[in-house]
């Protein structure tokens, strides 16, 4: 079961979202994140959707999404032709003696603290899913509070991106 | 101009003149509307009935059918019809009304939320929010309903748009969804390499689907044949797609097929599937036999149903009748003479009935009987069980003729509406619901329906006290049978009678040829008892 990366554009309406992960969970496929926002064009909203299954179950994913009226367009993204990031939160216990030393790994990971109490720190940091799960790998040490995290967003690399063709009916 | 006003010219508009349909508080709006058009209301007595009405009038009509209801439990009746709609690709816009939409999401009285409820099988839907969105809302959902693979779509609307007032009233011209754009026809490339896939077989055979029925590609369906050569085998929802009597003509494929047409799909080397998922019921008792050699060609006008349940070695998308049409000028004629030969050899004599049972009727001598006596357009609804089998097996297709019956959800209760719709798409023509008396009871209530608009509309009920198919699956599975017991049903035929309708109850075959006689002759509705074994068995 491998993971792939999706982006879909979708019409920027109510009601999509619930129709796009209704499919996923109707017809039994597996979604590992799924992150929704508006885009250039504010009709316009890009899902980037992970998911995992082998080449059957993501060709049908792909056509039942392309089924869907609201859907525009699907691409799976190359890792290789991509940068992928996610964005976490995360709060963990702190104390006079800790503190010093996870600031030094914050900033090794280029991260941002966003937030300081007496028993508690909060690091705002993007990066890709592996750069996140070692950073939350080192904290476990220190005692995590809480973890937030938006899921994958993704975009091709250089020049390419996805356009919105405007197909005729009887290509 | 009141929105419920220009809900009923957009209605007129998509050549709309009737639809089935249910009033309550909150579609009033719409029903006054309505009354003040020249648009047919058909007044059913439970909102799945207008569903199913409207899917038997789409198909006999081969327009959409529309169906109205009020919000909550009218709404929330229609789901079982929308999800037989869906499943068998039937073009259908139901129009539900909704709480006030300031007030959406407080529980109010009859409030459901019917799009979300009806999202995995419905098309596309609509909660409309604004009142000047209705005319382009209309339009695309009969676009959408009607075109590429056709299916339900579901228009809600809460009774505050349905009053608000539209300054002027334009209906677009076109539709341009940019998320939509069902491709027609078949790629020719693809085509090229279908054409020289038949021009290699030894043992090419065609299975046709509902698709055929739904793209209207009888005609050139059976230009195809007669042109390649190539024998034919069909599913449930392909049955009609070739008359009966064609020397091409296998049978039907599937569970509750002919042996000769599943040992056909397993000895082919091409198969040509046209309009068919070529779902479980068909496959069945195949799969594990087919040719691994053979070569698939797959026609379906939905990308997604390419390679879902069989593997594809030429997939092509588009619509059959577009497709079939690009390949009759390109294919030629396949030498199938030894292939038809062997084909006709698996053909076993029908058993035929070793002796007249006492007290009860063949179904299938029953169907075969009334089979040669309708008209050459009739349509024949068929409910779901063993009656359905029966009817499926033994009716025989000609041009012109209709077989309905829900074959992807299998709904009981199907048959007597659909019917209704049948009957009031083409009054003109013989319409006959064959039901078993489980689903009949499911929809009883449409004998309202029926005596209040007189609808010509033989019933004809195998009676058997049971419901036989599921009797029939536990003898096999558990040598016990539970919960199929319905020896306490009604007198049907004062029960019909009670709703002023005439009927004829037979206990043996020699009575059936006056019987359905007289059925066929009474004007009006006609309901013929057939007291059938309760042991009988659906395909022996």
């Amino acid at each position: 079961m491998s993971r792939h990366v999706l982006s879909v554009l979708v019409e920027n309406q109510s009601g999509v979202l619930s129709r796009v992960s209704g499919l996923f969970s109707r017809r039994g496929y597996n979604i590992d994140s799924l992150s929704v926002g508006e885009t250039e064009d504010p009709k316009v909203s890009r899902m980037t959707i992970v998911v995992r299954g082998d080449d059957y179950i993501l060709e049908q994913i792909k056509k039942q999404l392309n089924k869907l009226i609201d859907v525009i367009k699907i691409v799976e993204l190359d890792p290789q032709q991509s940068v992928f990031r996610e964005l976490a939160m995360i709060k963990v216990n702190t104390t006079m003696e800790t503190r010093a030393s996870i600031i030094e790994i914050v900033s090794i990971f280029r991260a941002n603290i966003v937030d300081v109490s007496n028993e508690t720190l909060t690091v705002e940091m993007t990066g890709d899913e592996s750069k996140i799960e070692a950073f939350i790998n080192l904290m476990n040490n220190y005692g995590i509070v809480e973890v937030v995290r938006t899921g994958l967003t993704a975009i091709e690399r250089g020049s390419r991106h996805i356009k919105i063709q405007t197909r005729s009916e009887e290509e | 101009m009141k929105a419920a006003e220009a809900i009923v010219k957009c209605l007129i508009n998509e050549n709309v003149d009737t639809v089935f349909g249910y009033p309550g508080g909150h579609i009033l709006e719409v029903y006054e509307a309505l009354r003040k058009s020249k648009i047919r209301h058909v007044l059913v007595r439970q909102e799945q009935a207008a569903a199913h009405s409207a899917s038997g009038y789409a198909r006999v009509s081969g327009k959409v059918g529309v169906c109205i209801t009020t919000s909550g439990p009218g709404a929330t009746n229609l789901i079982t019809g929308i999800a037989t709609a869906y499943m068998d690709s039937i073009p259908l816009v139901a129009i539900t009304g909704q709480v006030n939409s300031t007030k959406i999401g407080r529980d109010m009285f009859q409030e459901a939320d019917i799009t979300g409820a009806t999202e995995s099988f419905t098309k596309h839907s609509y909660l409309v929010k604004n009142e000047n969105d209705l005319p382009r809302i209309i339009k695309e959902a009969f676009y959408i309903a009607s075109t590429g693979r056709p299916g339900p779509v579901l228009i809600d609307i809460p009774s505050d748009i349905q009053a608000a007032e539209i300054e002027k009233l334009v209906i677009p011209e076109t539709v341009n969804i940019r998320g939509y754009k069902p491709t027609i026809k078949g790629h020719v490339g693809q085509i090229k390499r279908a054409v020289k896939a038949i021009s290699e077989s030894k043992r090419p055979l065609i299975i046709a689907g509902g698709g055929v029925l739904l793209s209207h590609a009888e005609g050139e369906l059976l230009s195809f044949v007669e042109k390649t050569g190539i024998p034919l085998v069909h599913t449930l929802m392909g049955k009609g797609s070739l008359p009966g009597d064609n020397r091409h003509y296998i049978g039907m494929i599937g569970n509750h097929g002919f042996s000769e047409a599943n040992r056909a799909v397993a000895k082919a080397d091409l198969l040509i599937i046209i309009g068919t998922r070529v779902a479980d019921r068909a496959w069945g008792g195949i799969s594990d036999q087919t040719n691994e050699e053979a070569r698939i060609i797959h026609i379906d006008v939905d990308p997604a149903e390419i390679g879902k349940n069989v593997g594809t070695h030429i997939p092509l998308v588009g619509d059959a009748r577009t497709i079939l049409t690009q390949m009759i000028d390109r294919v030629d004629r396949v030498d199938t003479d030894e292939w038809l030969k062997e084909l006709k050899s698996f053909k076993k004599e029908h058993i035929k009935r070793k002796k007249e049972k006492a007290g009860s009727i063949d179904p299938k001598y029953v169907i075969e009987t009334i089979s040669k006596k309708l008209d050459d357009n009739a349509v024949i609804v068929a409910d779901v069980g063993q009656n359905q089998i029966w009817a499926a097996r033994h009716f025989e297709d000609k041009i012109g003729r209709r077989f309905l019956t829900s074959g992807g959800l299998g709904t009981m209760g199907y048959g007597l509406p659909a019917a209704v719709g049948a009957k009031i798409a083409a009054p003109d023509r013989q319409v006959v619901a064959v039901v078993g008396d489980g689903g009949f009871q499911m929809s009883l209530y449409e004998l309202g329906t029926i005596s209040q608009n007189n609808l010509d509309i033989i019933i004809l009920l195998f009676n058997n006290s049971r419901l036989g198919m599921v009797r029939e699956l536990q003898d096999r599975y558990y040598g016990k049978t539970n919960a199929v017991d319905l020896d306490k049903n009604p007198d049907f035929i004062k029960l019909c009678d009670a709703y002023g309708i005439k009927g004829v109850r037979i206990n043996s075959d020699s009575e059936l040829e006056d019987a359905f006689e007289t059925a066929i002759r009474h004007k009006g509705p006609f309901l013929l008892e057939c007291v059938v074994d309760p042991n009988e068995s659906t395909i022996l």
